[in-house]
C-alpha cells in the first residue's frame, strides 16, 4: 500500500511540474470546443441543443490524447522495468498509475467543463449534468484507455494505433454520458437510468482495465 | 486426436494437406447447392421481390462475423493460458477473414437497404453495432501488423481479442439502448411471420457453405502463416550466418 501511495504521489508530481503537461489536455479541450462553433455557425439555440455532445466528444478526445503518456515516459527512462520487477502486484500498480493519470488529466476536464458549458449557451441544469456525467464517466475512459496504452507502449510506431484500439471501447461510455446529460437538460428519459449505467460502466472498466493492461505490459516487456 | 498433438506444426501441416482437398470439394458442393436453392428454388418475397435473395449471403455473413470473433477468443485463451503454439496462428489467420465477412455483411446489407429502405445506410442499432465490430476487427489487424515479433504480437492481440469479447456485448446493448432512444422513423422492420421452410432450407445451406468456405480459407491461411514464419526464421538464421 505504501509503495502504491508513493507511486501515486510521484506520478501526480511529475505530471504537474514542468514537462509533465498536465494542463495540455484542458487546453486541447478548450481548443476543440472553440473550434466547433466555427464549423456549425454561431447559432446559440443549436449550440445549446448539441452542447453536451460537443463537451463529451471534446473530453473524450482530450483524455485520449493524453493516454500515450501513461506508460511511455516510464518506459523511456527505464522506471517501468523497475515497477514491473517490484513486489507490488502489477494490476494494483496499473490502477494507481491510472488514478494519478485521471487526477491530472481527467479531473481538470471536469473542472473546466462548466466554463465551456457557459460559452456553449447551456443552462444551469445542463451544465451541472455535463459536469456530473464527466466526473463519473472520465475515469472509465482512462481505465479503458490503460489497455491501449499498455499495448502500445513498447511499440515504436504505436502513435495512431492507440486511439484506433481504444475508441471503439469508449462507445458505451459516450452513449450513456451524453444520454444522461441530455436527459437532465430536458429530455423525455429519466436522468437516473443512463446515469447509473454510466456508473456501472466506470466500475467495470476499473476492474477490467488494470487486469488487461497488466497482462499487456507483461506480454510486451518480456 | 488430442489437441496437444497438433502443437507440432509439421504434423498440423500434414493434416491440413490431407484435409484441404476434401474441404475444398465440400465447400464447392455446398456453395453450388446453396446458391442453386437460393437463386432458383426459394420463392421471391411478396413485398421485396428478388432482393430478398441478398439475405442468403447477408445473414450467414453476419453469423460468421460473430462466430469468428468467438473462435479468436478461444484461440486467445489458448495463447495466454496454454501457450499453444498454433493458437496465435489460428487467431492471426482468422482476423482478416472475420473482417472480410463483416464487410460482406455490411456491403450486402447496404445494397439491400437501398431498394428496401430507400437509403444505403441508416443508424439502426444492428447496422451500427456491426460497423463497430468491423472497426474492432480492423484495429486488431492493425495491432498484428505493428508488432514484428509474431509471438509478442500474438499475446498483445490475444489480450485485445478478449477485451473485445467482453466489450462487444456491452457495445451491442448500448447501441440498442441508444437507438430506441432516438427512434428512427424510416426503418422498415422485416419481422412479420416466422421464416417459411422454403426460405429456411436454402438459408441454412448457404450458412453451411459459407462456414465450410471459412474453414477452408482459415486452414489455408494458417498453413501460409506457419510457412511464412519458417521463412522468417530461416532468413534470420541466414542473416546471422552471413554476418558472422
Amino acid at each position: 500500500m505504501i509503495s502504491l501511495k508513493a507511486l501515486l504521489i510521484r506520478d501526480v508530481r511529475i505530471a504537474v511540474r514542468i514537462g509533465g503537461g498536465a494542463l495540455m489536455g484542458v487546453l486541447f479541450f478548450l481548443s476543440i470546443v472553440t473550434l466547433t462553433p466555427f464549423a456549425l455557425g454561431p447559432d446559440l439555440k443549436l449550440l445549446a441543443r448539441i452542447g453536451p455532445a460537443i463537451l463529451w466528444i471534446g473530453a473524450l478526445l482530450a483524455s485520449l490524447l493524453a493516454l500515450d503518456r501513461l506508460f511511455a515516459a516510464d518506459h523511456e527512462d527505464g522506471s517501468l522495468d523497475l515497477i514491473l520487477m517490484g513486489r507490488a502486484p502489477l494490476e494494483l500498480v496499473v490502477a494507481a498509475k491510472a488514478l494519478a493519470h485521471w487526477l491530472t488529466t481527467g479531473l481538470p476536464l471536469v473542472i473546466a467543463s462548466p466554463i465551456l458549458g457557459l460559452i456553449l449557451n447551456l443552462d444551469a441544469n445542463a451544465i451541472a449534468a455535463v459536469a456530473a456525467t464527466l466526473l463519473v464517466g472520465t475515469p472509465a475512459l482512462t481505465y479503458m484507455g490503460t489497455i491501449g496504452a499498455a499495448l502500445a507502449v513498447t511499440l515504436r510506431r504505436g502513435g495512431l494505433l492507440l486511439p484506433v484500439l481504444v475508441l471503439p471501447l469508449t462507445i458505451p461510455v459516450l452513449i450513456f454520458g451524453v444520454a444522461a446529460a441530455n436527459a437532465a437538460a430536458g429530455g423525455t428519459v429519466s436522468f437516473a437510468a443512463p446515469f447509473t449505467i454510466l456508473c456501472a460502466l466506470t466500475l467495470m472498466s476499473i476492474v477490467v482495465g488494470p487486469f488487461a493492461a497488466a497482462a499487456a505490459l507483461r506480454a510486451g516487456m518480456e | 486426436m488430442p489437441l496437444i498433438d497438433l502443437a507440432n506444426p509439421s504434423r498440423f501441416l500434414a493434416l491440413v494437406g490431407k484435409m484441404l482437398p476434401w474441404l475444398v470439394a465440400a465447400t464447392l458442393v455446398a456453395l453450388a447447392a446453396g446458391l442453386w436453392q437460393a437463386l432458383f428454388v426459394a420463392p421471391d418475397d411478396y413485398q421485396q421481390g428478388a432482393t430478398v435473395k441478398i439475405m442468403f449471403v447477408h445473414v450467414p455473413s453476419a453469423w460468421l462475423a460473430m462466430a469468428i470473433w468467438a473462435l479468436m477468443s478461444i484461440a486467445a485463451l489458448g495463447t495466454l493460458a496454454w501457450r499453444h503454439p498454433l493458437a496465435d496462428v489460428a487467431a492471426k489467420a482468422a482476423a482478416p477473414l472475420g473482417a472480410g465477412f463483416t464487410f460482406l455483411c455490411l456491403l450486402t446489407g447496404s445494397l439491400w437497404g437501398r431498394p428496401m429502405w430507400g437509403t444505403y445506410w441508416v443508424w439502426d442499432a444492428r447496422l451500427t453495432s456491426v460497423l463497430v465490430m468491423f472497426l474492432m476487427y480492423l484495429g486488431l489487424i492493425a495491432l498484428w501488423r505493428t508488432v514484428e515479433d509474431p509471438s509478442r504480437a500474438g499475446r498483445a492481440a490475444a489480450i485485445l481479442t478478449l477485451v473485445g469479447a467482453i466489450n462487444l456485448p456491452i457495445i451491442k446493448f448500448s447501441v440498442d439502448w441508444w437507438n430506441t432512444l432516438h427512434q428512427p422513423a424510416s426503418v422498415v422492420r422485416v419481422g412479420g411471420p416466422a421464416i417459411h421452410p422454403s426460405i429456411l432450407v436454402p438459408l441454412l445451406t448457404m450458412a453451411l457453405a459459407l462456414t465450410l468456405l471459412f474453414a477452408t480459407l482459415h486452414l489455408a491461411a494458417m498453413r501460409n502463416e506457419i510457412l511464412r514464419r519458417r521463412v522468417r526464421t530461416m532468413q534470420m538464421l541466414a542473416a546471422q550466418g552471413a554476418s558472422a
